[in-house]
């Protein structure tokens, strides 16, 4: 597999997981306003990994489904961070403003991509992605603003750092530290990034319940 | 908090009550406010206001009863027909 499909599947993967993960709160989010708008960022993440699945299924030659359903475990690229079950409302922000803090500096890098294809969907990613910050830098200041917020966030935070700094390779790392350290009025400790590449027992679970219309019917689902 | 939103359809339109929402403050409210009204493009433009920065006037006095001042009970299309007639041009049905 080339190095770009190899890109654009662990890029599909970390938006198509952390769609799902998000979609859990689905129904049982804090309150009506935020569950509409978390599922929607849910959607929006799910509909990023088709364009980069579809992206990638072109060079391997194959199809965006395919690519999503068929896989085994082992072949997936996702970063451990999306694939942890955290269905705990602090948690799932610390890990949303991670995530989309990290996934700025790497489509800022892949918009000046020489790879017309790619630095065209990353731009196009980003402009739905500008709001998921927009939401995650609310919601961050929003926890922020009051002891039992901030404590919770900053339990989360600490928890998830180590995965968080897995999202990113080296190159494109620091840039991300740089920048999550000047947000935040704590320190994060120093310690070793979680890679891509294992993964977390949730995933294998997640990816049973993902597939399961589809390997119940192989031939194709229609509604 | 509750917000009311009003949107614009197409520039140049009217903004017209849409609903109300419930967000903490002006950043939470900016966020599902697109959401909610314009995420599938139905608006153009939307007004967010705090429900408590509205004045609600719902008592009107009229305790003469002026009729004058009221539009109801003058049928345009009575007095219209009637001139038509006058004129020679009234239509068979009546309503032209």
């Amino acid at each position: 597999m080339s190095d770009r499909a190899r890109l654009l599947l662990e890029l599909a993967d970390d938006e198509l997981i952390l769609g799902w993960r998000n979609s859990e709160w689905t129904g049982i989010a804090p309150f009506l306003e935020e569950d509409v708008a978390f599922s929607s960022i849910a959607q929006n993440e799910i509909g990023h990994a088709r364009a980069l699945y579809e992206l990638a299924a072109r060079e391997l030659g194959t199809d965006a489904d395919a690519l999503a359903f068929d896989r085994t475990l082992e072949e997936y690229r996702s970063a451990p961070l999306v694939e942890l079950r955290r269905l705990e409302w602090a948690r799932t922000i610390a890990r949303h403003w991670l995530y989309e803090t990290a996934d700025a500096v790497r489509l800022e890098a892949l918009k000046a991509s020489d790879d017309p294809e790619i630095a065209g969907l990353a731009a196009k990613m980003d402009r739905e992605e500008t709001y998921h910050r927009i939401h995650a830098e609310m919601w961050l200041d929003r926890l922020l603003a009051a002891p039992e917020g901030r404590t919770r966030l900053e339990e989360g935070l600490r928890e998830l750092w180590p995965y968080a700094l897995g999202v990113l390779d080296d190159e494109l790392r620091p840039v991300f530290v740089e920048r999550v350290r000047a947000r935040l009025p704590f320190e994060l400790p120093e310690v070793e990034p979680v890679p891509r590449g294992r993964h977390e027992a949730e995933l294998e679970e997640l990816l049973g319940e993902m597939t399961m219309v589809r390997r119940s019917a192989p031939t194709g689902a229609r509604w | 908090m509750i917000w009311e939103v009003f949107r614009q359809e197409r520039k140049g339109q009217p903004f017209v009550h849409g609903g109300s929402f419930h967000a903490p403050d002006g950043a939470f409210a900016d966020a599902y406010a697109r959401e909610f009204y314009a995420r599938r493009q139905e608006s153009v433009a939307l007004w967010i206001v705090p429900r408590e920065a509205i004045t609600a006037i719902e008592e009107f006095p009229d305790e003469f009863d002026l009729k004058y001042r009221r539009v109801d009970g003058y049928s345009i299309k009575e007095r219209l027909r009637e001139a038509r007639e006058r004129a020679g041009t009234a239509s068979s049905d009546g309503a032209r």
